[in-house]
């Protein structure tokens, strides 16, 4: 693993090195190198499985995390990619091409946190949200409190009750209080 | 063993026509073609998730997978809860097999935190998984032949799975949910008489194995239905993530419990089952051959488990438990495959981020998608079957 970072961090100026364990290790690269460093990890090191990736929102420090975790199964040892971009304007470069299930992850990020994904397939379509017109449900900003208070409301005849209070009154009706 | 395929191979040099992105030219109005949609609740789809098929004849044109129905946006509700809270949470993201919901965010917390588990508990741990694997083996392995109208397996199997959930309840006090594993260790100890009552069960289990080899996979209309429909290409494993099951029966041996040994599996004498043919009827044989496997560990576990009162690391408040400013990959070898949650913490009492990563979420939607095309529109559930898809974990 070691050899591996050395490097990368001759070729990809990666940073912010972590051994998480010897077989796990997460580095940090710049936006612009990032594909370029996925694609050499897969063609020449053998990082051939895509494990996931997801987005982290760093949002007092105005920016949005991409985790690219790769896997390679013969070495058995893992990678994560930490690319920091900006919140205002989240953009990516694509990785779609490099392996066919990776659209289905940026489809997910364009609607959760509104992280656009040029040119990969069905970005623009809705993946689990139908008709949302509020801002991305997964960025730190958006208050699922509030959300549910506004957009839901209790049914008629639905009340609340304290269950130690309730389960008295329902088994010992004639006690008195 | 060798058989002979039955692989349906029309020219599709001429119908449908295809663009220059090899995509098929669908035009609805020319009524050559039929839009159907298949779920979100139909017999044949597992869970709440639909397919969007366009049949030319009774032939898959393209389909597409539309998730959405269960959306409970269970990592944001995680980002308010402190680490504890999230446990009720993490076990809804599949209800089939919670324990690995458990056992993979117990271990990303240990992990940032640096709590050691004690032996005993890492014994019980591997226990309540292998339990949770067989209950779920139970009904899946019938359950693909009850796709294709052979009922009766499934039902056997319902009626096995039922003893594994009273050991459950006798172990956890929960059937289905089980919240046995928890940062630091596990909540209890084996009850009295519980390895003797898991025994029986398992040899009642041997016998029901026996019986489904003739029901189902000695069946000749199974066969027919299933040898060489449904072929996942050996290319197509690293191209969607593919893992499990499903890869071991293409051909690649990917099993997280011997490539990332964790817990004690490295004391446990296994060898997860491979093979080559990668149709239904291979996925089928390869989960028949994990049952078997599963039995086994559990009596080699059984056997080894020690008799240590020890079950629970000395933990700070777990009520209040803050963990240390990181990020952590933590997987398991689910029934469905590689299963893992990727949690970020900035240092606080709650996760700033958690992200879990189920088998479905590529075997039900890039693969499916493309494993549909030009299949007959009877097969479509027997493949999704075949794949154990789990719509819960693709959106979570």
């Amino acid at each position: 693993m070691d050899k591996i970072i050395k490097d990368l961090t001759s070729r990809f100026k990666v940073t912010d090195y972590i051994q998480q364990r010897p077989n796990m290790a997460y580095v940090t690269v710049q936006k612009e190198l990032a594909i370029s460093l996925i694609t050499h990890m897969r063609d020449i090191e053998g990082f051939t499985h895509f494990v996931l990736l997801t987005a982290v929102d760093w949002i007092e420090d105005n920016l949005f995390q991409l985790t690219y975790i790769l896997n390679s199964p013969d070495k058995k040892v893992d990678l994560g990619i930490r690319v920091m971009i900006d919140r205002e304007n989240p953009t990516m470069d694509s990785a779609h091409h490099l392996w066919q299930q990776v659209a289905t992850y940026q489809r997910e990020l364009k609607e959760m946190f509104g992280i656009d994904f040029p040119g990969s397939p069905r970005v623009d379509e809705s993946f689990i949200l139908e008709g949302w017109d509020d801002i991305p449900p997964y960025r730190r900003d958006f208050d699922t409190l509030k959300y549910a208070e506004e957009t839901y409301f209790p049914r008629d005849g639905r009340g609340s009750n304290d269950p130690a209070e309730y389960m008295k009154k329902k088994l010992y009706p004639d006690e008195e209080k | 063993m060798k058989r002979n395929k039955l692989i349906w191979q029309p020219d599709r040099s001429k119908y449908p026509e295809h663009d220059s992105n090899g995509k098929p030219i669908v035009d609805l109005k020319s009524q050559k073609f039929t839009k159907l949609w298949q779920g979100p609740n139909h017999p044949g789809v597992t869970g709440n998730m639909s397919l969007e098929l366009t049949l030319s004849g009774d032939e898959v044109v393209e389909a597409k997978t539309h998730v959405g129905y269960l959306h409970r946006g269970f990592e944001k509700l995680m980002e308010r809860r402190t680490y504890m809270q999230c446990f009720p949470t993490s076990i809804r993201m599949c209800v089939a097999e919670p324990d690995s919901n458990e056992y993979v965010l117990s271990a990303a917390v240990e992990e940032l935190s640096g709590i050691e588990v004690p032996e005993t508990a890492q014994w019980l741990r591997m226990l309540a998984l292998e339990m949770a694997r067989l209950q779920v083996l139970l009904r899946v392995v019938p359950g693909i032949a009850s796709t294709l109208s052979l009922g009766l397996g499934s039902q056997w199997g319902m009626y096995m799975r039922e003893h594994i959930l009273d050991r459950f309840e006798e172990l956890t006090g929960g059937r289905i949910y089980h919240m046995y594993i928890l940062p630091g260790g596990v909540r209890g100890q084996l009850p009295d008489g519980f390895k003797k009552r898991m025994l029986e069960n398992l040899d009642m289990i041997d016998g029901f194995i026996k019986r489904i080899e003739d029901l189902i996979f000695s069946n000749n209309v199974f066969k027919k239905r299933t040898v060489g429909v449904g072929i996942l290409k050996p290319e197509w494993v690293d191209q969607f993530g593919v893992v499990g099951p499903p890869a071991r029966g293409a051909g690649f041996k990917r099993d997280v419990r011997k490539d990332y040994p964790y817990l004690k599996y490295n004391e446990i004498d296994f060898d997860p089952f491979m093979a080559t043919d990668s149709d239904i009827y291979t996925r089928a044989i390869v989960r028949k051959q994990d049952l078997i496997m599963t039995v086994d560990i559990i009596r080699q576990i059984l056997d080894k488990i020690p008799n240590d009162k020890e079950i629970r690391a000395k933990t700070p408040n777990v009520l209040h438990l803050e963990i240390p400013k990181g990020e952590v990959y933590a997987r398991s070898e689910s029934s469905r495959g590689e299963y893992g949650m990727y949690i970020v913490s900035d240092g606080s009492k709650y996760p700033r981020r958690v992200n879990l990563r189920g088998p479905s979420y590529t075997h039900a939607v890039a693969l499916l998608e493309k494993m549909l095309i030009n299949a007959n529109i009877s097969d479509v559930h027997a493949i999704m079957v075949s794949l154990q898809t789990c719509p819960p974990e693709i959106e979570r």
